[in-house]
């Protein structure tokens, strides 16, 4: 029997279809379960209680604030790993990858120890200026970029070497020194490993727990973010852990889903 | 001008060359894919440095590892045309071609004005706001080929220009590019493995074989006298200069009038046979070949297993002229040349002097707009 063959929508291997079909279930089966558990009736009132508002503003705020911090010195890093040639590279990429491998506990304790009252850094600073990054929301801002720019970086350094360098050539060629090759040239065709390196990274740090709450304490108002307000909730108030949780996951997927086809999956 | 002595090691490339393009000429570097002419191109525009020799643009020295001098690519006075033509995907053709322009300071409304001017002159100045990707591959070309001229550059480069076309426009960009490389004062200087492209675009050949030039001379010079089995494979085609009457037959320069497959508009034109295809006949044949013609040997090159035999075509009275179809009235001096085996010289007891018919079929005949 011969059926027309349908353009573009490979017919998987049989196989594939039940362990796809598992693994996306075990993925999807607890989000489910925490919908069943939603109060829906108290949800507006959990949602208005200053502790979750607080959160919510200090976790966007946050991530966004990491994103822009890893976007400003992580494409230039991602560009020096992709584009130049110096000795010890390599040790320089895993250094630069060491974060998203590391218990994020690892990295808080870490940063205290060179950012603290104490630290490398962050004594002679504090004893300077009075200055001191951990417990503020600059500690929340520094623990979440510290996780969450190796996504970027990463994601950018695949990006630029996959793109044809040859157009760089053509643009020096034309008369265009180096900056206005990478500006004009560089920086555009990069344009889609920027923007889903940029994602990866938002939403790594908006979902950061271990650095944070090592780093910057799990204090209301000033470094509580989201994950931590669940956290700390599960163990008083089981209905607002779930709001909370509920709201971390409407965020999430109001950014992600727009995203996905265009920028990610490329 | 540009002066290049080019040497350097890439890889398994060992590459050795000297070229030399005086301003308003055109030099074509031919050779088989990995001979380095890409490469050669590569250092002339510095995106390879050499390891030894020196690139003289006019007066200007460009690379000399021995003087430890190194102009960067983006102050030689250099346009190149990629193979791709490397359009920037993400700008207009507008902005592509005004790119140059910009990079090296002009004002962006300047630049805008100017590379307008420049897609006029190649044809294209509704396509201004077009990405390139929506460009036909002609079209793009003649982007690449303004963006390359925009930024008034002393040495033209072109990379395969015709290669990433495919063969139904390949004829006519072919003659478009010639005209617009007519227009650009300075030395040209491209590369292809396409003897026609070679043959119709440039005035000297220079044939590139494992990084050593082999032979180099007038595309005349070379096409007739190919010193290598590769250059005679490849170059050693003849090429008849003419014009078309806009039927089916082409006058070349000497009188000579030849019959081909296909009509031809009335224009100046360019007809490629090669020489397997002209066969030697000892009396006039009588056969399905539309042109025959009675020829005096002029010239007999052996060639490895083949021998190359020049045929002068000769007005000597013909008892039936113009009383058969296909019967050409050949006019003086016309030369074409016809490969044939040593046996069949033997045969034919072709020597100089010798009073022979030559004949080729209408459709070995492949013409082009010069």
């Amino acid at each position: 029997m011969v059926r027309p063959r349908r353009r573009g929508r490979a017919r998987p291997p049989w196989a594939l279809v039940p362990l796809a079909g598992l693994a996306l279930a075990f993925l999807v089966i607890p989000f489910a379960a925490l919908l069943q558990r939603v109060p829906w009736s108290t949800l507006a009132d959990h949602l208005s209680q200053p502790v979750v508002t607080e959160a919510l503003r200090l976790s966007l705020v946050s991530a966004f604030a990491a994103t822009a911090l890893s976007l400003i010195g992580g494409v230039p890093l991602a560009w020096m790993l992709a584009r130049t040639d110096f000795p010890g590279r390599s040790l320089v990429r895993a250094l630069v990858i060491l974060p998203m491998v590391l218990p994020p506990v690892v990295g808080g304790a870490s940063l205290l120890f060179a950012f603290g009252r104490r630290g490398l850094l962050g004594g002679p600073v504090y004893d300077a200026t009075g200055f001191l990054l951990p417990f503020s929301i600059w500690g929340v801002i520094a623990a979440n970029t510290f996780v969450a720019m190796p996504f970027l970086v990463v994601t950018v350094e695949a990006g630029l070497r996959s793109a044809d360098r040859r157009y760089e050539d053509a643009a020096a060629t034309l008369g265009a020194g180096r900056w206005t090759t990478f500006r004009r040239i560089t920086l555009p065709m990069a344009a889609p490993s920027i923007v889903a390196g940029a994602v990866l990274c938002w939403a790594r740090a908006l979902g950061e727990f271990g650095a944070t709450v090592t780093f910057a304490g799990n204090l209301q108002g000033r470094t509580q973010t989201m994950p931590l307000a669940v956290f700390l909730a599960l163990e008083s108030d089981r209905e607002a852990a779930i709001a909370l949780s509920l709201v971390l996951v409407a965020v999430s997927l109001a950014v992600l889903v727009p995203l996905r086809d265009r920028w990610l999956a490329s | 001008m540009l002066h290049a002595d080019v040497r350097l090691r890439l890889g398994a490339l060992d590459l050795a060359v000297q070229v030399e393009v005086d301003d308003g000429e055109v030099v074509a570097v031919v050779g088989p894919n990995g001979a380095g002419k890409s490469t050669l191109l590569r250092a002339v525009a510095g995106l390879q440095p050499i390891d030894a020799g020196r690139i003289v643009v006019d007066d200007r020295l460009l690379d000399d590892p021995a003087a430890g001098v190194l102009v960067p690519t983006a102050e030689r006075p250099i346009g190149l045309v990629f193979q791709d033509h490397l359009l920037f995907p993400r700008l207009s053709a507008l902005d592509n071609v005004g790119f140059g322009l910009e990079a090296r300071g002009m004002r962006r409304t300047e630049a805008r004005a100017r590379a307008q001017a420049l897609l006029e002159r190649v044809g294209l100045s509704d396509h201004a706001a077009a990405r390139p990707a929506a460009l036909s591959g002609g079209q793009s070309q003649r982007v690449a080929l303004a963006r390359a001229l925009a930024t008034e550059p002393r040495v033209l480069l072109l990379d395969e220009p015709l290669a990433a076309l495919d063969a139904r426009t390949r004829p006519r960009t072919r003659a478009e590019l010639r005209r617009h490389l007519a227009t650009f004062s300075g030395a040209r200087l491209l590369v292809t493995h396409d003897p026609v492209d070679a043959l119709v675009l440039a005035d000297r050949l220079v044939v590139l074989e494992a990084g050593r030039v082999t032979q180099s001379g007038t595309t005349t010079d070379v096409a007739r006298h190919p010193r290598s089995p590769y250059v005679a494979q490849l170059v050693g085609l003849n090429l008849l200069h003419g014009s078309a009457a806009g039927d089916r037959t082409v006058r070349l320069g000497g009188g000579t009038e030849l019959v081909v497959a296909d009509p031809v508009p009335a224009v100046e034109v360019a007809v490629a046979v090669r020489p397997q295809a002209v066969t030697v006949h000892r009396t006039e044949p009588e056969g399905s070949a539309r042109n025959t013609w009675p020829a005096v040997v002029a010239e007999l090159e052996a060639d490895h297993d083949r021998v190359r035999v020049a045929l002068e075509a000769s007005p000597v009275p013909r008892p039936r002229s113009g009383t058969r179809p296909g019967l050409l009235d050949p006019g003086a001096g016309d030369t074409i040349v016809a490969e044939v085996t040593p046996a069949a010289v033997a045969d034919l007891d072709l020597t100089p002097g010798a009073r022979v018919w030559a004949s080729v079929k209408a459709v070995d005949l492949t013409v082009y707009e010069r």
